[in-house]
């Protein structure tokens, strides 16, 4: 449904967006993330034809978005960053208003607005101005905007920014639901959020693209997928880390922690070895008292951090 | 069809706006307590209202050039600027409808709530004719001339207001060069300019102005250089607007 080839935009000195390249089916919901600046809303401004790229394409349902604007744009309800909202209006007459504006009339219009409330639970506050909303219920209202014509694509920038987490989890079921039939982007620094409704993630910085593939995939960067983390008494910390470097498995082995009552070390698998380390490890342990032994998941915030921050990123890992 | 549907959508919910906040009753009540004032009061060179022992409503319409210098800039400057303030624009602009539709939109509904200041004085209309035999042709023409002026100064604020995000610096710039606009005719500058300058150049200047053009209204006169001036005017700035939108989207 949306496809955008080699998408540059320049802002005076600056690459904003430089060169990026990828494309959402129905079906799938794609996060989008990235530190604070590294383009993810320019990109965004461009796929929803805010702003004209500098070079490449956008292409949603076969329309490209600056030949053919107005029948791409049909297919795209789309949530602006600080989700805006005409403050002059109730939320019922913005509502009404965008409806019409995607060419929606009577039983329709009635039905998609009364719809849209419904979803977004906004039945309390529909009869209120904009202008008294809290930030929540105004985030909703701009949300239920960009859902009214139940669109085919749906392009949401931090859709969850500034709601309380029982809104959060709402909307993330929603998106997830909406995510079966449509082709959705959202961004979001929020890792968790990833885990819980994408199908598939794209880390973008400095413009670029540096990381695209299922959370999954992603969780396989980090150094830490497979890691084994071991809790045994009765030994002292070196003969630990002396004994797990030694497996021919093990790229290396750390201390997390040593007391008076035991030695955690975390052992890391050399490339190749997954899943496996915890065999051999606890062959190793053997003669140990073993309190704990269990294989790492990897980290979204630690592949985050390694990729786009290469320099400190080193620094924090254990 | 789509595209008058569109403007519709985008006019009503404009109109909507102004009714929806004090504006639009501050302004009535603003103009129409000026209009009273200076057609009654005010003497000129030609007198008031009554003591020109005349039934013509010319005191009330030589006001209107000065009158709309400050009220139209002010129904203007929040047409753009509150948009792009309130991140709104984004949403207009991501929307099914092309820029050329929200800008005839928007203008249009401004240019109908303006006509209906307007017509909120037809009162004193019926006061001139039951006074006496008025020429109603040359009030209707007056009336015509009266609209589209405030329709060019309207167009003017437009594109101000497209230029930036704050109100107040729209309204100025708005209020300086309708001010041009009309100073380029007032006859102590024409006089002054007169002895400075070659005649061509002043004759230039003063076909420049909304009170040149103005003129032949309140006389009666419905002439298609007046009409053409003023319109050229709406549809220049409109497109100025359109170039100026641009221009920020571009980056």
């Amino acid at each position: 449904m949306i496809k955008v080839q080699n998408l540059v935009k320049i802002f005076g000195p600056k690459r904003a967006v430089d060169g990026i390249s990828f494309s959402v089916e129905r079906g799938e919901v794609l996060g989008f993330l990235g530190p604070n600046g590294a383009g993810k809303s320019t990109s965004m401004r461009m796929i929803t034809g805010f702003i004209p790229p500098n070079e490449g394409t956008v292409t949603v349902g076969g329309f490209d978005m600056v030949e053919n604007p107005i029948p791409a744009k049909r297919l795209i309800g789309y949530l602006p960053e600080n989700a805006p909202a005409y403050t002059d209006m109730t939320v019922s007459g913005f509502l009404n208003f965008s409806a019409e504006i995607r060419g929606l009339r009577g039983d329709a219009k009635k039905k998609a607005v009364a719809r849209a409330i419904e979803m977004c639970f906004l039945e309390a506050v529909q009869y209120q101005s904009v202008e008294t909303l809290s930030k929540g219920f105004r985030h909703r209202t701009c949300f239920a905007q960009s859902i009214i014509h139940d669109p085919d694509v749906l392009v949401l920038d931090e859709p969850t920014d500034g709601l309380d987490p029982n809104q959060k989890h709402e909307i993330r079921n929603l998106i997830r639901r909406m995510g079966e039939k449509k082709a959705i982007i959202f961004s979001t620094h929020i890792l968790e959020e990833v885990d819980a409704v994408c199908s598939r993630a794209i880390i973008i910085d400095r413009g670029r693209i540096v990381a695209n593939g299922t959370p999954a995939e992603l969780r396989q960067k980090s150094e830490w997928a497979g890691a084994v983390t071991l809790r045994v008494t009765g030994v002292n910390a070196a003969a630990v880390t002396q004994k797990l470097a030694n497996l021919p498995t093990v790229k290396r082995a750390t201390i997390l922690k040593e007391d008076a009552t035991g030695v955690t070390a975390r052992a890391f698998p050399k490339p190749g070895i997954n899943g496996t380390l915890a065999h051999s490890v606890a062959d190793a342990a053997q003669g140990w008292r073993i309190e704990e032994l269990h294989t790492e998941e990897g980290r979204l915030d630690e592949v985050f951090r390694s990729i786009t921050m290469p320099d400190t990123g080193k620094e924090s890992k254990q | 069809m789509n595209t008058f549907a569109n403007i519709k959508t985008i006019t009503k919910r404009e109109l909507g706006a102004y009714f929806s906040s004090p504006i639009a009753y501050v302004f009535l009540v603003i103009f129409l307590l000026l209009c009273g004032f200076f057609t009654f009061f005010v003497g000129t060179g030609m007198g008031t209202y009554f003591k020109r022992d005349d039934a013509s409503m010319i005191t009330f319409f030589l006001w209107h050039p000065w009158f709309y210098l400050f009220l139209v800039p002010a129904v203007g400057m929040r047409l753009w600027a509150e948009e792009r303030r309130v991140g709104t624009l984004e949403l207009l602009m991501t929307m099914p409808i092309t820029a050329w539709q929200a800008i005839v939109g928007k203008f249009l509904a401004s240019w109908l709530f303006l006509g209906l200041a307007l017509l909120l004085t037809v009162p004193l209309w019926i006061t001139t004719n039951y006074l006496g035999q008025p020429d109603n042709g040359v009030i209707f023409t007056a009336y015509v001339g009266s609209w589209l002026m405030a329709g060019a100064y309207l167009a003017i604020s437009c594109i101000t207001s497209a230029m930036t995000r704050s109100q107040v610096v729209s309204f100025v710039i708005a209020l300086v060069i309708c001010l041009f606009l009309i100073l380029c005719g007032y006859p102590p500058v024409i006089d002054f300019l007169g002895q400075a300058v070659k005649p061509w150049f002043v004759s230039m200047i003063t076909s420049l102005s909304v009170m040149t053009h103005f003129d032949g209204f309140q006389k009666g006169v419905l002439d298609s250089r007046d009409v053409i001036f003023f319109l050229s005017i709406i549809v220049f700035s409109l497109f100025t607007t359109s170039v100026i939108l641009r221009g920020h989207r571009a980056g």
